[in-house]
């Protein structure tokens, strides 16, 4: 099981006392902010992906970078792995900790330092929430683009970790592309600057590289983003499909047509109508699928852009086409996808929500496989997803507590996962590998892939002591992994030992 | 319908395997290769003597479908053909990489990281690159990323080659995300005093505005909008100025504008577009909405740096260097040693255009 962590798969760490780590992190942070009763550390045993759970050593809440410098020191010392943790919403089980480390939560680095209007940035601490930056730029008509869904409550810290993207990413980029700076902290605990004010740095892109190294290369402390001008006017389309190949072909239409709208989201029949009874958006529940298209810009463009993605949705077949009117009408049509995830409470006791990306064209074909494996695995699947980037979000329905069911629903998650690799698209768009998706990493590199990996993160971490059994696979995982999975008829791995 | 090309590799143009072979024999024997693609930015980074290690050979689209706003292809492929290639479908590279030259490769523009003029309001070349395939320095043939825009499985070594100038990996093919052609365009040229523009400047982006280059030739601010009709319209009216004819944007774009030209040493400073000018030398020429500055100077080239980093950016002698002199803005000592251990993850025999980014690397 992939909640447990495996020395022999995913890395040796010397046996630590706890009594000697509790006084040495007892040094770095006063009494209040270090927390080793079980009872205390439960908050922090799971992150957004609550199948998997387990206690740390420890859990350190620093103030400040100084601070979290002295952790990170003592661990280093000590031998000890560190997992930073931000709001604990990712997907992944990238915060997931593990017996015996010590989990770094940044939460109480929550402060936005400053806002600069005319440089069009923020500089900002990694606690701070996604959503709490829009809002503070908000009096100067500025805003921060990237917007995941979980923004109310997601970290900045956390989303330059996972390169986190959201509904508006299409238009604006993900975190990569809208942040310029950031301070960070190796498991030295030195500090390192990344990035610069400029539109660019000397040397190598370690900006790109630590975007998305999801806590395996430094600590976060500090982040200046980019902020962009609040669009004059923004419109909202929703059109439904009777078929949901026909929505699929409409969203490669539109992209081909030279559109690229603000968003350009898509929900099947099963999500739509969950959606639709849990938020009263208004989506027509006899549909097959439905987009939520927005185009933003000056006035006069928004609108034209809107006409020609009515025009094309048309073409493709769309059963009805309804211009939100004004912003409540758009706010609900907006809601019932922002719900969709809760909605799935609805339908059955859990879902687990699968992150795959694949090439537009195939999104066809690749719904019809989904399909296919919902029926051969016996469980129902509901796809809410990112269409304008060919980002799938299926959720699995299922029941922890009927026997066999969580199992089934992994399974039927990894195979949609390979299905996406095999179509030429990732095993995930935005949620990140963590912990949960190790395994297909092995499907999606090979072996001298897995090894670059590796020595690029010993390269900031010699001794392996951020983020261990996290997003890289060592060989030996994907060796035992390889042994019941066959890639493209050959056994990958096939001259490691398999234990 | 897509008009998708043979995403088959063609029988012609790959050369991935005597590349590899070459590097394999490099790195047993330790000694040191030279990469080049065009050769047209053979002035750009410190020299690096070494076996040359020619990639012009290895070309080809391979895979082109405008629906997916994604081209791959081969790095030997000449800049014009891709480019062409793209018109044809209304699309186009976001980044505006100059071109220096018919020989021009993508490979080349990959990785030296140059963004032409839309850069502040578009992206830069490591925005774009989706997933790129590259040999290490064990001549081992790697593939990082993909052809799909979200995408955060394993570290973005892809956009790491981006302005690594090979000293990681020679790269064999890239995907680029594509942006589809502005629906219109408008240049026009202001009379406004270079301390002014920038200040006017910083207000104006403040709003939303469908600026895609801001440039001051020392005399005049020339401005280039594109969008939508109705925003070009509208912001063209409100600014005023004299309408001038966009081919003035490819001499920017392409480093041809009269105020770089010469053979003198040209130093090129990325500032923080707010940020005043440092008093380094004479600054020709800006672009980038300020942010980047062309500058003439007679001081030592520490000076510079100290003056760029001084004011949060860095300068680097973009031109005109003479013989094993740094060009780059010096790394600090943690940082510069961070650079080589990756340096070493990728080429631990050290083969790969040593000493064309930084002497230590
Ligand atoms: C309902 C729901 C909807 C969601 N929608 C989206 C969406 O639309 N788009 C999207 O991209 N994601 C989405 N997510 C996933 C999640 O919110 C994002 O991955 C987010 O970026 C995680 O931020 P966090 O602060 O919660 O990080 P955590 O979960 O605490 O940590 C995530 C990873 O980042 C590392 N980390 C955290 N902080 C730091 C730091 N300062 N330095 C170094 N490493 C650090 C951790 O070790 C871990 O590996 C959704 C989640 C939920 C529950």
């Amino acid at each position: 099981m992939l909640d447990r962590f495996e020395s022999r798969l995913d890395g040796e760490f010397a046996e630590v006392d706890r009594a000697r780590l509790l006084e040495r992190l007892a040094a770095a942070l006063p009494p209040h902010r270090l927390i080793a009763t079980p009872e205390s550390m439960r908050p922090y045993e799971t992150d957004g992906l609550a199948a998997y759970r387990s206690l740390p050593a420890a859990v350190a809440l620093p103030a400040d970078a100084d601070e979290a410098g002295a952790v990170l020191r003592a661990c280093r010392e000590l031998g000890v792995p560190v997992v930073a943790r931000g709001a604990g919403t990712g997907l992944s089980g990238g915060a997931l900790p593990f017996p015996g480390c010590v989990l770094l939560a940044l939460g109480k680095l929550n402060r936005i330092l400053e806002i600069d209007p005319l440089a069009r940035t923020a500089r900002v601490q990694p606690g701070v929430r996604n959503l709490a930056i829009s809002e503070a730029a908000k009096p100067y008509g500025l805003f921060y683009a990237p917007d995941p869904s979980s923004q109310l409550a997601c970290s900045i810290g956390g989303n330059v970790a996972e390169n986190a993207g959201g509904v508006h990413c299409l238009k604006y980029g993900l975190t990569v592309h809208n942040i310029v700076k950031l301070e960070a902290l190796t498991i030295e605990g030195e500090r390192l600057t990344i990035g610069s004010d400029a539109l660019d740095a000397p040397g190598f892109d370690l900006l790109a590289l630590l975007t998305g190294s999801e806590g395996l290369l430094a600590v976060v402390t500090e982040i200046t983003v980019r902020l962009l001008p609040i669009p004059a006017d923004v419109k909202t389309l929703l059109v439904a499909f009777p078929d949901a190949r026909c929505a699929a072909q409409a969203v490669a239409d539109i992209i081909a047509a030279g559109v690229i709208p603000a968003g350009l989201e898509m929900m099947d029949a099963l999500a739509l109508r969950a959606a639709e009874r849990f938020a009263h958006a208004g989506y027509p529940e006899d549909a097959d699928a439905i987009l939520i298209c927005e185009c933003d810009g000056h006035a006069g463009d928004a609108g034209a852009e809107l006409e020609r993605l009515a025009d094309i949705c048309r073409a493709a077949g769309a059963s009805l086409i309804r211009l939100a009117k004004d912003e409540a009408e758009r706010t609900r049509m907006w809601a019932g996808r922002k719900g969709a995830f809760p909605a799935m409470g609805r339908l059955a006791p859990d879902y687990y929500c699968i992150d795959g990306t694949i090439p537009r064209r195939r999104l066809p074909d690749v719904l019809e496989g989904i399909a296919e494996l919902s029926r051969v695995h016996g469980l129902a699947v509901a796809n809410v997803f990112h269409a304008g980037d060919g980002n799938l979000h299926p959720l699995i329905l299922y029941d922890a507590q009927a026997p066999g069911q969580l199992e089934r629903a992994e399974t039927l998650g990894g195979a949609i996962l390979e299905l996406c690799v095999e179509v030429g698209g990732t095993i995930t768009g935005e949620h990140g590998v963590g912990r949960e998706k190790i395994n297909q990493m092995c499907v999606q590199f090979s072996e001298a892939e897995l090894t670059a990996f590796a020595a690029i993160k010993a390269a900031f971490d010699p001794a392996g002591l951020l983020n261990p059994g996290k997003a890289i696979p060592t060989l030996a995982r994907c060796a035992e992994f390889g042994a019941m999975h066959v890639h493209h008829g050959e056994t990958r791995f096939a001259d490691l030992p398999r234990f | 319908m897509p008009t998708s090309l043979a995403s088959e590799p063609r029988a012609t143009g790959d050369i991935a395997a005597a590349l590899s072979e070459s590097i394999r024999r490099a790195a047993a024997e330790r000694a040191a290769l030279a990469i080049t693609g065009g050769d047209t930015k053979a002035f750009y980074g410190r020299s690096t003597d070494g076996e040359p290690l020619s990639i012009a050979g290895h070309r080809g689209i391979v895979a082109y479908d405008p629906s997916e706003l994604v081209v791959v292809a081969r790095a030997g492929t000449p800049l014009a053909e891709v480019e062409t290639a793209l018109a044809a479908n209304g699309q186009q590279l976001a980044f505006e990489p100059p071109r220096l030259g018919p020989a021009s490769t993508l490979g080349g523009v990959v990785a030296s990281g140059l963004s032409g003029p839309r850069r502040p309001f578009a992206g830069a070349v490591r925005d774009c690159v989706l997933g790129a395939t590259i040999l290490d320095g064990h001549g081992r043939q790697l593939r990082f990323g993909g052809q799909v825009f979200k995408n955060v499985a394993g570290f973005d070594l892809f956009r790491l080659m981006a302005g690594a100038l090979g000293v990681l990996g020679v790269i064999l093919e890239v995907s680029i995300r594509l942006a589809p052609a502005p629906r219109r365009e408008a240049a026009l040229a202001l009379e406004t005093p270079s301390a002014d523009a920038r200040r006017k400047l910083a207000e104006l982006m403040r709003r939303p505005v469908p600026l895609s280059g801001a440039f001051h030739d020392g005399r005049q601010l020339h401005l280039r909008l594109s969008g939508g009709e109705a925003g070009v319209e509208a912001i063209s009216r409100e600014l005023g100025g004299e309408s001038e004819d966009l081919a003035f944007w490819d001499a920017v774009r392409d480093l041809r504008h009269p105020a770089l030209a010469g053979d003198g040493p040209l130093w090129r400073l990325s500032l923080p577009q707010s940020a005043p000018i440092p008093p380094v030398g004479e600054a020709l020429a800006w672009d980038w909405a300020g942010a980047l500055v062309w500058m003439r100077s007679d001081l030592a080239p520490e000076q510079i740096w100290r003056g760029a980093g001084a004011a949060g950016g860095h300068a680097t002698l973009f031109r005109g260097a003479s013989g094993g002199a740094e060009v780059f803005q010096p790394l600090a000592p943690a940082m510069l040693a961070l650079h080589q251990r990756l340096k070493a993850a990728l080429d631990p025999a050290g083969v790969l255009n040593p000493g064309r980014l930084y002497g230590a690397l």
